[in-house]
């Protein structure tokens, strides 16, 4: 009996009910001042100039920074980093000043009332197909080739029996996670010690003491407890710097949590899409030929170039291959890291066309995946460690009740309802990356084990336990996990979903090193163990193609008066190598199905181009699904994979798949039930109505 | 937020009198008005508690009920006569908010709310309704959630109550401390050349209670919203309907989501009294009715919606087959 696969609770789960789990902004000081930040009300301009003695009279003010007063900051790479270092405002809503006060009140009331001059410039916010400036990146998140091609796609297409050609577009979505941006700072003399809401506090830590010019040991960043990021806590965000900046400013300890609205500027978001895809086929359905050509933005801040054609490289064989991306550069927020980047849109874009495709050829849509399954990566030539997807659909096919399904849309009415069905498939890189930990045996008999690993909600520190625990031979009720803080040993972000795979291996090294350590007697002090996997994860046979797979089905029913579409039913079968833990992994896969249940229907940010300011800037505004958008049924299964090549422990990571297939899945269900093929998510009611 | 003065009064005169002071506002639940207050678009600076004056009752009354000003959304749903005699009104309370905003949210205030329109909610842009004379950005900006139907050149905004729908097809009455009551059908007032202006109560009014008359027909409430819970309508109807032998005795219609207050659809009532309760002879009149309309490009769905929307409820109050 092993701990890893093991149903156990996660361990914070009574603090986090209870209340008793400190977030960032949760830490007392009986010294405490608050920080709130002034914003840009123009998307580009100058900033002339910030009347500070003004602020300064106002009620509860200690202190008001702009980069006319603000002390230098030494360079990053990351721009978005180097706050109130210009005068140039670079989009709608950027920080421009912080002000700090004896209050919250106080200190949002004194930045609302900052008086900022600013020359505004002209600016360009407006993302089309058709602009003459769009560029192709030198490379796409996180590190791909912007182009592929593949043999001839036009000759290709040309001699296709059956051809699709498409486009497809997504909205900006914004990550929103329920805790935003939050940080408590303060210097205890030339050290400083933030509490901050992130998804790795190791980077976040590097790039404080950069900026301010000290020395590693000289910073230290907890994040012991995590409410949620899905991407936008991945890099450290201005929040975290003003918060510091302020600290030492006023010399008491800073806190500074961004308002929800903050989110829609500063926060992070997904970047809207404009994706053409063309398919060729022959009347068997067998791929000739496969375009994917994607049109996004980025900012002028920083550039970000979301990895959208990416998952059309490996997915599916094809004769002819060709991949395309190419960004206008706006004034606008930057957009960056949200759930399955590259993934969730464009395999979006590529499962709604395979649908379209499988119409045109009188195929089932699962069928018409399992012709155009390839032996191995069409883009590396490389063997996939495991590829399990055909095992997904045929078993979601099962427990969905697929068999015999009416090909014909528009056909089944319930009432008021008109219902359908849809099946889309999901695939995510499996990465790892090095990572460090820490191992010794406590007086009680315990053993604690040391990683800066961050649980942004999703049970690491729960799942790094069970790995400890086996790697060392007892019950997990005997580890104490230590995560969440920057002076632990090292690790990569929890990000990418390669969170527990990276950490898993340093956590399971240090654990088997300090067993046979001690198998060896214990001397006089203990043994302390420390190990990195710097090695361990360079000798990753490279000959290799990584990925999970997954396949997700929906049924959804659609108001036959108001174009209401609601999903009924959502179901997820997963490969994603070993699963350890079933109920935190449950938790994230029906987590990820919901977030795509709201890209499909309801997440939206809509921006109004004469301010450039996303303008539906709350909850009431931006719909994430609530709870009673998650019909009668979401479910959630995986294969009992071993996949001993993807890495040694075989794990492959599960935060983002679960995402990745569902807005194709719905969006094909609503096809389904209507006849109406919404090719631009949201498929809001008024895109399905019946006029 | 700006600072404020808080006080307290031991009965409504005791809060009038308080409010008679200049920027003074009574605070109820405060679901609304303390967001506004942390966006900067109410600056306040006296707020009155009224909540522990205002009446709370649910009670039986002459045939029909009423509703105490200070009692809870949640309390009003749930109450077992509102639910048997006026089932419109315990929906359309149960299709506003959350479950925990409910709970705190007062019928007097739900009455008061102001609109959600992005505009008007941020102070770094122009809003004739918060600063007349600025200018509207909805017009040639984001409008898709907002008015169809009784809009100005001025103000598209939407009135966005739940209740005030439902209230507006039974023909509730708004009971006013020391003032005579006023129907709420005519308690708000249409932007037209002063959106600032959104009812007819002159400032420093204290609503304490509301009337229902008595009700003896089927009535329902039905709610198109972009989310399945907590979200604002897109469009909604509360509709009763009275049909004998296959005609239309009588009918209400109110619309919520399309215009700068309840909408009472009195055209598509006349249209259809005496007539057939027909699927057609719904859509006929909801479209008489629509006939009104001036929609934008982005929110011109709403006329087919709320044709569909009102033919496919009152098909379902009478019965009749589709």
């Amino acid at each position: 009996m092993t701990a890893i696969g093991t149903r156990i609770p996660r361990t914070e789960g009574p603090e986090k009910v209870t209340g008793a789990a400190r977030y960032a902004v949760e830490y007392p000081a009986a010294d405490m001042a608050y920080a709130w930040p002034v914003q840009a009300p123009v998307a580009r301009g100058t900033v002339r100039s910030i009347d500070t003695d003004a602020v300064r009279a106002m009620p509860g003010v200690l202190a008001v920074l702009w980069h006319g007063n603000a002390p230098r900051l030494a360079d990053v790479p990351d721009r978005e980093m180097l706050v109130l270092q210009s005068d140039q405002v670079a989009y709608h809503g950027q920080f421009v000043a912080v002000v700090v006060a004896d209050s919250l009140e106080a200190a949002r009331e004194a930045a609302n009332r900052t008086p900022v001059e600013i020359d505004e410039q002209p600016h360009d916010t407006e993302l089309r197909a058709g602009r003459d400036d769009l560029f192709t990146p030198e490379r796409v998140n996180p590190n791909h080739e912007p182009d592929t091609v593949q043999g001839d796609v036009e000759a290709e297409l040309a001699a296709s029996a059956v051809t699709v050609d498409v486009t497809y577009e997504t909205a900006a979505t914004h990550n929103n996670p329920m805790e935003p941006h939050a940080s408590t700072a303060r210097w205890d003399a030339d050290r400083l010690v933030v509490h901050d809401s992130n998804q790795g506090s190791t980077g976040v830590a590097q790039t404080l003491a950069t900026l301010f010019g000290l020395a590693p040991e000289q910073v230290r960043v907890v994040s012991t407890h995590v409410g949620g990021g899905f991407g936008a806590k991945g890099l450290p965000r201005p929040n975290v710097v003003l918060a510091a900046m302020g600290a030492r400013a006023v010399g008491r300890p800073v806190r500074l949590a961004l308002a929800r609205q903050h989110q829609f500027s500063v926060g992070g978001y997904r970047t809207p899409t404009i994706q053409r895809i063309r398919l060729g086929a022959g009347a068997d359905g067998v791929l000739r030929a496969l375009s994917h050509e994607v049109v996004e933005q980025t900012a002028t801040v920083r550039e970000f170039a979301e990895q959208t054609a990416v998952c059309s490289r490996m997915m599916y064989a094809a004769g002819s291959r060709r991949t395309a991306h190419k960004l206008a550069r706006l004034d606008v927020p930057m957009p960056s890291w949200m759930r399955a980047p590259g993934e969730a849109p464009g395999m979006y874009a590529l499962e709604s066309a395979l649908d379209e495709l499988a119409a045109a050829c009188g195929l089932d849509p699962i069928e018409l995946r399992v012709r155009n399954e390839p032996s191995v990566d069409p883009e590396s030539g490389h063997p996939f460690t495991s590829r399990n997807l055909v095992a997904c659909l045929r078993d979601g096919a099962d427990r969905f009740g697929w068999a015999g399904r009416d090909p014909r849309p528009g056909v089944r009415r319930d009432g008021r309802w008109l219902v359908g069905t849809g099946v889309a498939a999901a695939t995510y890189p499996a990465r790892t990356r090095p990572a460090s930990a820490a191992a010794r045996m406590l007086r009680d008999g315990r053993f604690q084990v040391e990683i800066n690993a961050t649980d942004i909600g999703t049970g690491a520190r729960t799942a790094l336990g069970q790995v400890a625990a086996d790697a060392l031979g007892v019950p997990p009720d005997r580890i104490e996990m230590c995560i969440g803080d920057s002076t632990l040993p090292p690790a990569s972000l929890a990000g990418g979903s390669m969170g527990t795979a990276s950490w898993s291996l340093a956590v399971d090294k240090a654990g088997r090193e300090l067993r046979s350590r001690m198998a060896a007697g214990v001397p006089e002090g203990g043994v302390d163990v420390r190990v990195d996997t710097e090695d361990d994860v360079a000798a990753l046979d490279r000959e290799w193609s990584r990925h999970a797979f997954g396949a997700h089905f929906a049924e959804v029913r659609v108001d036959a008066d108001t174009g209401e579409v609601r999903v009924s039913r959502l179901l997820g079968v997963y490969a994603v190598g070993r699963v350890v833990n079933p109920i935190t992994a449950r938790s994230q896969f029906l987590g990820g199905m919901t977030m795509g249940l709201g890209m499909a229907l309801t997440e939206e940010s809509t921006m109004d181009h004469r301010f450039g300011d996303y303008v539906n800037d709350d909850f009431a505004g931006y719909h994430v699904p609530a709870c009673a958008d998650v019909g009668t049924s979401i479910e959630a299964y995986w294969l009992a994979e071993r996949d001993p090549h993807v890495n040694p422990l075989g794990i492959k990571g599960i935060g983002e798949i679960g995402i990745v297939g569902v807005p194709a899945a719905i969006g094909n269900a609503v096809w389904h039930a209507t006849g109406v093929r919404v090719r631009d998510l949201p498929i809001r009611l008024d895109k399905v109505l019946f006029r | 937020m700006k600072p404020f003065d808080y006080a307290r009064a031991a009965d409504p005169a005791g809060a009038v009198a308080l409010a008679a002071r200049p920027d003074a506002k009574y605070l109820a639940g405060g679901t609304n008005l303390v967001d506004l207050m942390k966006l900067g678009v109410e600056t306040p600076d006296l707020l009155v508690d009224v909540t522990r004056l205002l009446p709370a009752g649910i009670e039986e009354s002459a045939g029909g009920m009423r509703i105490g000003a200070g009692a809870r959304n949640s309390d009003v749903a749930a109450d077992p006569l509102v639910r048997r005699r006026y089932p419109v009104l315990s929906r359309a309370l149960l299709a506003g908010a959350s479950g925990q905003l409910r709970n705190a949210a007062t019928i007097g205030g739900n009455l008061l709310q102001r609109t959600r329109c992005r505009y008007f909610q941020d102070v770094t842009k122009p809003c004739n309704k918060r600063e007349p004379g600025t200018g509207c950005p909805a017009f040639a900006g984001v409008h898709r959630d907002l008015a169809i139907l009784g809009t100005s050149e001025h103000c598209v905004a939407t009135h966005p109550s739940d209740m005030a729908v439902a209230l507006a097809a039974l023909d509730a009455q708004v009971h006013l401390h020391d003032a005579a009551p006023v129907p709420v059908t005519g308690l708000y007032a249409l932007p037209g050349d002063t959106p600032q202006v959104e009812t007819v109560l002159p400032p420093g009014t204290l609503i304490t209670a509301v009337s229902l008359p008595p009700l003896g027909f089927r009535s329902s409430y039905r709610k198109v919203r972009d989310r399945a819970s907590y979200a604002f309508a897109v469009a909604s109807i509360a509709a009763a309907l009275d049909v004998v032998d296959g005609t239309v005795r009588d009918v209400r219609i109110a619309w919520g989501g399309v215009a700068p207050k309840p909408w009472r659809a009195y055209e598509a009532e006349r249209a259809l009294r005496g007539g057939p309760a027909t699927e057609a002879a719904f859509r006929a009149a909801a479209e008489v009715e629509l006939a009104a309309a001036r929609p934008l490009p982005d929110n011109a769905f709403k006329v087919p919606l709320v044709r569909n929307l009102t033919a496919a409820v009152l098909a379902e109050l009478a019965g009749v087959d589709r």
